[in-house]
């Protein structure tokens, strides 16, 4: 499984793999707010930590219909079905690579943004904290998602729609323990139910995307 | 030793065989024979464990199957060596995988290409490749679709020593294929197992 892993890994660095990409839609997106409200830093700072969440998860959106489609296309995926590999571990380890590639490089360059959006000194090391449970959530949601529309032409499109509204509660937990960070209020209510969404769709989530492979691969 | 027995399978939840039984024993190949449609692919799909078999049994010792399809599941931006490692790895865990990769880079005359990445490769080094990962799987019991598409006439001889060196250490092979190996393997005509065309009307509702 950690083969697999890897290969994931150096497919996304590499030519064409699409590492980055949804970083770059992160900054993008982050740096164009100011323009549009204009720079009066109370409001920035006021709506900051919704923006910067917001941003993480059309960032992770974008590259979410990559995972299990191109496996799909050039064969590998119906060859990985038959191998030893478990599908579980197979859907597990591909949310790991998607999160490793968008997730984890958002998560650390989201306090620079917050900086340009002049979020409060005291929420930073809470939506560090926040991002790093939370996004893990998005890729595994994610994941499923793109098992469920693997082999339909253009199910990107339906991919974002049937995944979005599943991201609302990391959404809502995610960005509220950052605003009682902002408020320096307690966010560890906030915090703790983002870490048991997250738990939880690790928990049931690669079972659902094995099964639904295994019915699109018929 | 692989037994198939009164297997009926499906294509979009249509039957396209039924009844299809045979035994295949250790050291032998079976070839498929029948027209294009006939559901070789799918036979193949469902002894590997792709699809459910709507009817029958197929019995084969278990983590025993390898599968080869008309794609080759090669990655574009790896090389030659790196694809052929990774399925190494996925089959054997650790281990011998070094020198299992290099036996079936040179049995397929891939040595040269070993730097190459696999989307310069041409049809035909691509499929030599897909080939070589059935070595580097160790598996005994295989099912291959039309393996030798696009293989030019050294590069058949190549897989087909293979093979036989395959079936002489008790490997199983069941292959579609439409060219002559040169195997000494029993032909299995798929047309008298076509399935009648209205028989599946009523499974289309739970599938």
């Amino acid at each position: 499984m950690i083969a697999l892993l890897l290969r994931d890994l150096r497919l996304a660095v590499r030519a064409g793999g699409g590492f980055g990409l949804g970083l770059a839609f992160f900054l993008i997106v982050v740096v164009l707010v100011p323009f549009g409200v204009g720079p009066e830093t109370e409001l920035l700072s006021r709506i900051a930590p919704g923006i910067l969440w917001v941003a993480s998860l059309l960032a992770a959106l974008l590259s979410l219909d990559r995972i299990f489609a191109l496996d799909y296309e050039d064969g590998s995926l119906a060859l990985l079905a038959t191998s030893p590999l478990p599908l579980e571990g197979v859907a597990l380890m591909k949310a790991l690579a998607h999160w490793i590639t968008t997730g984890l490089p958002l998560t650390i360059a989201a306090p620079a943004l917050g900086f340009l959006l002049s979020l409060a000194p005291e929420a930073y090391v809470f939506l560090l904290l926040s991002l790093l449970i939370g996004t893990p959530a998005l890729s595994m949601i994610g994941t499923f998602g793109a098992a469920l529309t693997v082999g339909l032409r253009r199910g990107g499109l339906l991919l974002s729609l049937l995944v979005l509204p599943l991201y609302v509660p990391t959404l809502i937990f995610g960005a509220e323990a950052v605003r009682r960070g902002a408020d320096a209020l307690d966010p560890t209510g906030a915090l703790l139910l983002l870490g048991g969404i997250t738990a939880g769709t690790f928990a049931l989530l690669p079972f659902a995307t094995a099964a639904v492979l295994r019915i699109n691969l018929r | 030793m692989l037994t198939v027995s009164n297997l009926t399978c499906a294509r979009g939840g249509v039957p396209v065989l039924s009844g299809v039984s045979f035994e295949v024993a250790s050291g032998d190949a079976l070839i498929l024979r029948g027209p294009n449609g006939i559901g070789k692919t799918t036979l193949l799909r469902t002894l590997a464990g792709l699809q459910p078999a709507l009817v029958g049994t197929v019995d084969y010792p278990e983590d025993a199957g390898a599968y080869a399809s008309h794609a080759d599941g090669i990655k574009a931006a790896l090389t030659v060596t790196e694809n052929l490692q990774f399925w190494a790895d996925v089959y054997e865990g650790s281990g011998s995988g070094r020198t299992l990769r290099e036996t079936a880079l040179e049995a397929f005359d891939l040595l040269d290409l070993h730097n190459r990445m696999g989307g310069t490769l041409s049809a035909g080094q691509k499929r030599r490749l897909g080939l070589a990962r059935l070595a580097v799987t160790a598996r005994k019991v295989l099912f291959l679709d039309e393996p030798t598409v696009s293989l030019d006439r050294p590069s058949v001889k190549l897989f087909a020593d293979w093979l036989h060196d395959h079936l002489s250490n008790g490997g199983i092979a069941v292959i579609a294929t439409h060219i002559d190996l040169g195997l000494d393997a029993p032909e299995l005509d798929l047309t008298p197992f076509k399935a009648a065309l209205d028989q599946g009307g009523s499974d289309e509702a739970f599938l």
